[in-house]
């Protein structure tokens, strides 16, 4: 069966000469659907840089990252765009929604980019705020919203296009620790599936119990890892 | 900002076209930040309208500096060489206007006086007024009667008051009115309109050229000009050679509208003055909107990243930014334009004398203008949101 993401030997490094740091180093990373993985690790271990060398956001200085067995670096800047965009929902760790616009139009965003019609795509939005509890929340600005409607707004957006990868990006760091364990409860009891693989790169302890799999980063290496060892950590 | 929405109909409600969904964001994130889009449109209309008032004071004033060569309509002016605007006359002797009369090509040539006098009114007071003397066998440049009869200008006396926006200053007379010229009794027989009213505040009156010259005192030469009709179009070219090797200038009526507004441009400081103020119009304009659109895209800097990162193409982003810059620049030109025709309109009402025009070159001018400010305005936008990379809205 094909991995949802496959990458091999994977490298990346920021600036030259003695300025020179190796952030990610020669990692290999597979998921597979119906599978959730966390990337944990200290800050500066090269989770986020490996998380968006795997989603299609920073190319890699060496190495090969396959989603659903295409080579997504292989592809030209429009057409990985246009796979992002299919194929990869995003939950950004400042939950980057619009605050000029209501709730509606922030999850539909990802339609509107898909060319659908704008009420066809708010319509769809409305369903998917149904999904994360929010659909009386619809016509208000984001700003209107506590920390964990926000985060279940960005959430209803990363799923509005039917993604097969989700990603999210330190997803409870913002959240006291009962909003930020109750999201990813919700998103493992409703968003995983057998067509979805979720990675989520996290520094909270308090959610582990919810991933399939858990893989440390440290200093650019990444190495798989027991859920009993993180917890005794 | 309101009255933008509401007069174009873009409430976010509902929108009057169909426009790409990724425009209507661009849309929404600029008209809902009600700050910044106040400041934008401010910012453009308050650079058109000054660069549009500027202009079209510039038009006004050298609209009214050719008065008398639109009034009279005639094809040909020849004049002495040294003359620079129409109100500087240097009298051609009678010679000439023979001559001029003899050249082959030339269907007619009549002479035309041009001259200021001072008239005692009917209160005691003076007042200063220009005199324009008609050829009397042809009337040619005669005005368009309101009241009275041409014919009447051969009566004793006449003379034929100009109703334009220095009327009044001639206590505004009505047919019978009399007065004094120079102690001759002037007497006004009728009353007439011109196309544009001169520069100077000063009114005027048609008479016969052979009255001009009785009433007001006069050099050895008096003839200011020679009104020439061509036969045909083709014989301008060889009636300007004949009189040039005379030692005098013909000129088209366009040629003598173009030499006065030369002057006016380039030999008095009203045209480099008017110049300055049409760029530092600009200026202003440009730094507003400039800064603040550039402002504008930094605050949405990350959202535009996410966007990038959510899957939305370069080519997206550089739309929403030129839409948004177009947007602003056409509504704030749209006021720019209005206010500065409701301004031109009320100062136009309350002083007669207010020479502003606004004209098609006036409007060109400054839309380009208003276009520069846009592409500049939005190539800092573009360069900055081309530049950010979707990496940076992971790393916060």
């Amino acid at each position: 069966m094909t991995a949802a993401i496959e990458a091999t030997g994977i490298n990346k490094w920021f600036g030259e000469g003695e300025a020179r740091t190796h952030a990610v180093k020669d990692v290999n990373f597979q998921a597979s659907f119906g599978e959730m993985v966390y990337v944990v690790g200290p800050s500066g271990s090269g989770k986020t840089t490996m998380l968006s060398m795997i989603s299609g956001i920073l190319r890699p200085n060496s190495g090969t990252v396959r989603i659903e067995g295409t080579d997504i670096w292989s592809l030209d800047a429009d057409a990985l765009a246009e796979f992002r965009l299919h194929k990869i929902g995003f939950v950004f760790q400042d939950y980057h929604l619009f605050p000029r616009l209501t709730t509606a139009e922030n999850v539909a965003i990802p339609l509107i980019l898909q060319k659908r019609d704008w009420a066809e795509a708010l319509a769809e939005a409305e369903k998917d705020l149904e999904v994360v509890g929010l659909k009386n929340r619809a016509h208000l600005a984001p700003v209107k919203l506590s920390g964990g409607e926000q985060q279940r707004v960005a959430i209803a957006r990363a799923i509005t296009s039917r993604p097969d990868i989700m990603i999210f990006d330190e997803p409870t760091a913002s959240l006291d620790g009962d909003t930020g364990r109750s999201i990813v409860q919700f998103v493992r009891q409703n968003l995983l599936s057998d067509k979805r693989c979720i990675v989520i790169v996290t520094h909270d302890s308090r959610i582990y119990e919810f991933a399939d799999r858990i893989l440390k980063m440290e200093d650019g290496k990444v190495s798989g890892v027991e859920r009993s060892e993180l917890d005794a950590q | 900002m309101l009255i933008a929405r509401h007069l174009l109909g873009l409430h976010t409600a509902a929108m009057p076209f169909a426009i790409p969904g990724i425009l209507k964001i661009a849309y929404k994130l600029l008209v809902n930040d009600r700050a910044k889009f106040a400041a934008l449109l401010v910012g453009i209309t308050f650079a058109v309208f000054l660069m549009i008032e500027m202009t079209s004071l510039f038009a006004g004033v050298l609209n009214r500096s050719s008065a008398t060569v639109i009034n009279i309509g005639s094809s040909i002016w020849v004049m002495d060489p040294a003359v620079q605007t129409v109100a500087n006359t240097i009298p051609m002797p009678n010679y000439v206007l023979d001559e001029v009369r003899s050249l082959p090509g030339v269907k007619y040539a009549v002479p035309l006086y041009s001259g200021a006098a001072l008239l005692k009114l009917h209160d005691g007071t003076y007042q200063a007024a220009t005199i324009v003397g008609l050829d009397d066998t042809s009337l040619v440049g005669r005005p368009q009667m309101i009241s009275g009869n041409i014919q009447d200008i051969y009566a004793e006396n006449a003379f034929i008051a100009i109703d334009d926006s220095e009327f009044y200053k001639l206590e505004s007379p009505h047919i019978g009115t009399e007065f004094e010229l120079n102690d001759h009794r002037g007497k006004i027989v009728g009353i007439a309109r011109v196309a544009s009213s001169a520069l100077f505040g000063i009114p005027t009156l048609y008479t016969t050229y052979y009255r001009a010259l009785q009433y007001i005192p006069n050099t050895r030469f008096t003839i200011s000009y020679i009104l020439v009709e061509p036969k045909t179009p083709e014989d301008i070219a060889g009636i300007k050679r004949r009189v040039a090797a005379d030692g005098y200038l013909a000129l088209t009526k366009d040629e003598f509208m173009s030499k006065i507004s030369k002057f006016y441009m380039y030999q008095t400081g009203i045209g480099t003055n008017l110049l300055l103020m049409t760029l530092i119009s600009f200026i202003v304009g440009l730094s507003i909107s400039g800064q603040t659109f550039y402002t504008f895209i930094l605050e949405n800097i990350d959202r535009f990243g996410a966007l990038k990162a959510i899957g939305a193409k370069s080519r997206e982003l550089v739309s929403m930014i030129l839409f948004l810059a177009t947007f602003v620049a056409l509504i704030g030109y749209g006021f720019g334009v209005g206010l500065c025709a409701l301004l031109i309109w009320l100062a136009r009402a309350h002083l007669p004398d207010y020479a502003a025009m606004i004209t098609f070159p006036n409007l060109g001018l400054a839309f380009v203008m208003v276009v520069i400010i846009a592409a500049s305005s939005s190539y800092f936008g573009v360069r900055k949101v081309l530049r950010i990379e979707p990496f940076d809205i992971f790393r916060g």
